[in-house]
């Protein structure tokens, strides 16, 4: 073909070369995936707007703010393209926020989401390079470093129009005082708590929207549910007499919330289907254990952190069966 | 044995459901491509030891004579698909990136062409009684005469499975014609349209390897071919089955387990579980070998996709340049980018359109920016989808991270070699990550290795 016979059409187009596969998903991505988390998160902010209102505007706006402002400058600092699209930072300030007291000072949604973000994820080198959850590397500085503030007691203000901060959180009444709340109040969330645990109806709702659309594992949310049953009932079978049953172990305190938004993040729990049950099941255990044996009223942080730290172990022991393999 | 043989559940654990786009080219009868002035036969189109030429430049050569032939058992032999005069050797590069030595004819001469040329490969009637007084040795040494590989793109020699072997006594014979490349129509269009062909082959190829059972596996996407092959079928034994539409079912081994529910051994053959397992493009080949003698000249290509004029599939002598078949279609389109030789899950890009079609040619599949992935990647965030999808239960994350650091132990802990790169780990990836090109990576690090 000589060039000054082509037309338009005859133009060979520019061809390029890439290794198979050529096609790919279409529409999914680490953002839409955030994106998911936030909407699967709605009902319980929308639970702690109603129950916790200017209080639980504060402190999301507080954590998530801080978070995105984290991300940038620490990114920044290790000259690294900002990440702030993927909404990640969002979703750790969000769930930070929701399991914080809400009357917890500014100072410490501020600090919690600087240590979540700096310390938790980006000096491992950012998203999806993180051992331990941020959000809840974050909540644990805090817990330790302004121990009033994050104490049963931290969860009690008083002089405020927010009624249901004046009653302590059910678990706490329940370990220091022997009152026993009653489940309806802990299934729709009318108690007092972190901002995003007291409904179980709102954590489960969101939850199964994440299972659906397969952005949380199932198997982990099933195995921490299935070994607090196990350990409730138990816990349940050996004093018979306790007004606290098996029942408010499950819609107590954060064991949905965690076990559905918190334990289930991809990043930080195993790969493999064995490994996430395995994982699951050892955070119900650890809250369970905690609840009843140690001093505080409640554990999933210290369970998810600890189930964390062993992931690449869990890993490394549940390496998949290759198909056709011995 | 037999009775050891479950019947399969129709399908195989994880895989993916890519965009199937075989509406493209699934309703164009097959054309025939005229003979080409020129080919160009490189003499390694196959997996195992290359060929070497056993004809001289300006010698006359006729179609079907042979050209070349290599040494020992993984091999096989190429057969001139015109007649013409051989010219000086070669050297061509192949999409998959091997610079080969070619014999190159320049036809000359009557050739055979259009639709007497289809009556004398795929058309016609086949006499399937025959078959029963055929030796079972000319089956294999007919096959490995006549120059046949896997057509399905991967190019194995098919005699070495057809060779009958005392100590893995074949029972199942299964016919390929799942065809489950997107884009591509070839072996759904061979099943319509030369039905009877692939049912000679088959009962040839059950019969090298005293087979007791033939089965053909066809996709439930291709009602069509079904119903084709089960009227050809009727009467002779062989039965066609019906598994449910999903990548890679095409594979060997998902094959097997989706229709015999059989798991053939990690680093094994389908021969380790008594199963051989062959193409219908393949199995009509052989029928034309050894019922025919017409070794294998030339091949059914789809030219199919978003950045082909006219999308078609056309019988084309092997060796006639990917250019010239293009242009039979009406040329690329003004957006195509993406030359692929194959489909777009294992397919290899090119970009010379005098690179020639081999026998693993399955299709030319031309693709526009619009149908490609955008390239972005962002971090893997362990979402463990790849995990979820792949067909061999591996952790393609764990082992593209391996592959990159080239840390061999740890990809050899989670069995790298298992993979066989169907891609559907990148399919699927949220992050757009080159999951399976670095595990190639670090399989060809771990080959290196060995080789040391």
């Amino acid at each position: 073909m000589k060039s000054e016979e082509m037309t338009p059409e005859q133009i060979q187009p520019e061809l390029n070369v890439a290794p198979s596969p050529h096609v790919h998903t279409a529409g999914m991505s680490s953002f839409t995936m955030m994106r998911d988390v936030l909407i699967a998160l709605s009902p319980a902010i929308l639970v702690a707007l109603l129950n916790f209102r200017l209080l639980a505007v504060k402190q999301l706006l507080i954590c998530i703010v801080t978070c995105m402002a984290a991300e940038a400058l620490f990114t920044a600092m290790r000259g690294r393209r900002a990440t702030l699209g993927d909404l990640s930072a969002v979703v750790t300030g969000a769930i930070l926020a929701l399991s914080l007291p809400a009357t917890a000072p500014w100072y410490v949604g501020c600090i919690g989401s600087a240590v979540a973000i700096g310390i938790g994820k980006v000096v491992f080198g950012g998203v999806g390079m993180n051992i331990f959850n941020p959000a809840m590397v974050g909540r644990a500085f805090v817990m330790i470093a302004f121990a009033g503030a994050m104490a049963a007691s931290g969860y009690i203000g008083s002089g405020s129009e927010v009624d249901i901060i004046s009653q302590a959180t059910p678990l706490t009444a329940f370990k220091q005082s022997d009152v026993t709340t009653s489940l309806w109040p802990l299934f729709i969330g009318t108690s007092n708590g972190s901002l995003g645990e007291t409904s179980a109806l709102a954590c489960v709702l969101g939850g199964i929207f994440l299972c659906v659309r397969r952005v949380a594992s199932w198997e982990i949310p099933a195995g921490v549910l299935i070994s607090a049953l196990i350990w409730g009932g138990l816990a349940n079978l050996a004093d018979l007499g306790s007004q606290w049953t098996v029942l408010h172990h499950l819609l107590s305190g954060a064991l949905l919330f965690g076990a559905f938004f918190i334990a289930t993040d991809p990043v930080t729990s195993p790969l493999s289907h064995k490994g996430k049950w395995i994982f699951g099941i050892g955070v119900g255990s650890m809250v369970m254990l905690l609840r009843i044996f140690s001093g505080y009223p409640e554990g999933v942080m210290f369970a998810v952190l600890l189930l964390n730290g062993i992931t690449p172990l869990i890993n490394r022991w549940t390496i998949p069966r290759p198909f056709g393999g011995a | 044995m037999l009775d050891r043989v479950l019947p399969g559940p129709g399908t195989f654990p994880h895989g993916v459901h890519p965009p199937e786009r075989k509406e493209l080219a699934e309703n164009v009868a097959i054309e025939i491509l005229p003979y080409p002035k020129k080919v160009v036969l490189p003499l390694l189109q196959h997996i195992g030891a290359p060929c070497a030429a056993v004809v001289k430049p300006k010698q006359e050569v006729v179609m079907g004579e042979l050209l070349a032939k290599g040494e020992g058992f993984v091999t096989t032999s190429v057969h001139s698909p015109v007649s013409g005069v051989v010219k000086k050797m070669e050297v061509t590069t192949l999409p998959n990136g091997r610079h080969l030595q070619a014999v190159v004819i320049n036809a000359k001469g009557d050739q055979l062409s259009g639709r007497e040329l289809w009556d004398a490969l795929y058309g016609g009637d086949w006499p399937l009684d025959a078959i029963a007084s055929i030796k079972q040795e000319d089956i294999s040494a007919g096959i490995r005469n006549s120059g046949i590989v896997g057509l399905g793109g991967a190019a194995f020699p098919t005699h070495v499975k057809f060779t009958p072997n005392d100590k893995k006594p074949i029972h199942t014979l299964v016919v390929n014609g799942c065809e489950c490349e997107p884009y591509l129509t070839t072996d759904y269009r061979i099943m319509v349209e030369a039905p009877g062909s692939i049912i000679a082959g088959a009962l040839l190829n059950a019969r090298a390897v005293s087979a007791k059972q033939t089965i053909i596996g066809i996709e439930d996407n291709k009602p069509e071919a079904v119903a084709a092959m089960r009227a050809a079928a009727q009467g002779t034994g062989v039965q066609v089955v019906v598994l449910k539409t999903k990548y890679p079912q095409g594979s060997e081994k998902q094959l097997i387990k989706a229709a015999l529910n059989l798991a053939v051994p990690l680093g094994g053959l389908p021969g380790d579980v008594g199963v051989a397992v062959s193409n219908v493009a393949t199995t009509a080949a052989v029928a034309m070998a050894i019922l025919r003698n017409r070794p294998l000249t030339h091949r059914v290509v789809s030219i199919t996709g978003g950045g082909i004029a006219n999308p078609k599939n056309v019988l084309v002598p092997l060796g006639t340049s990917m250019g010239e078949v293009l242009d039979y279609c009406g040329g690329l389109r003004p957006d195509a980018v993406r030359i692929v030789a194959g489909g777009p899950m294992m397919g290899f890009a090119f970009t010379d359109p005098d690179t020639p079609v081999t026998k693993g040619t399955s299709g030319i599949t031309v693709l526009t920016q619009k149908e490609l992935s955008d390239g972005k990647t962002t971090t893997c965030v362990r979402c463990g989808r790849c995990v979820d999808v792949c067909p061999m239960n591996l952790v393609p994350t764990k082992l593209a991270a391996a592959s990159r650091f080239k840390n061999l132990d740890l990809a050899r802990r989670y069995n790298i070699l298992a993979c066989f790169e169907c891609g559907s780990c990148v399919f699927i990836c949220p992050a757009g990550l080159p999951l399976v090109q670095n595990i190639r990576t670090g399989k060809a690090l771990l080959a290196a290795e060995a080789k040391k």
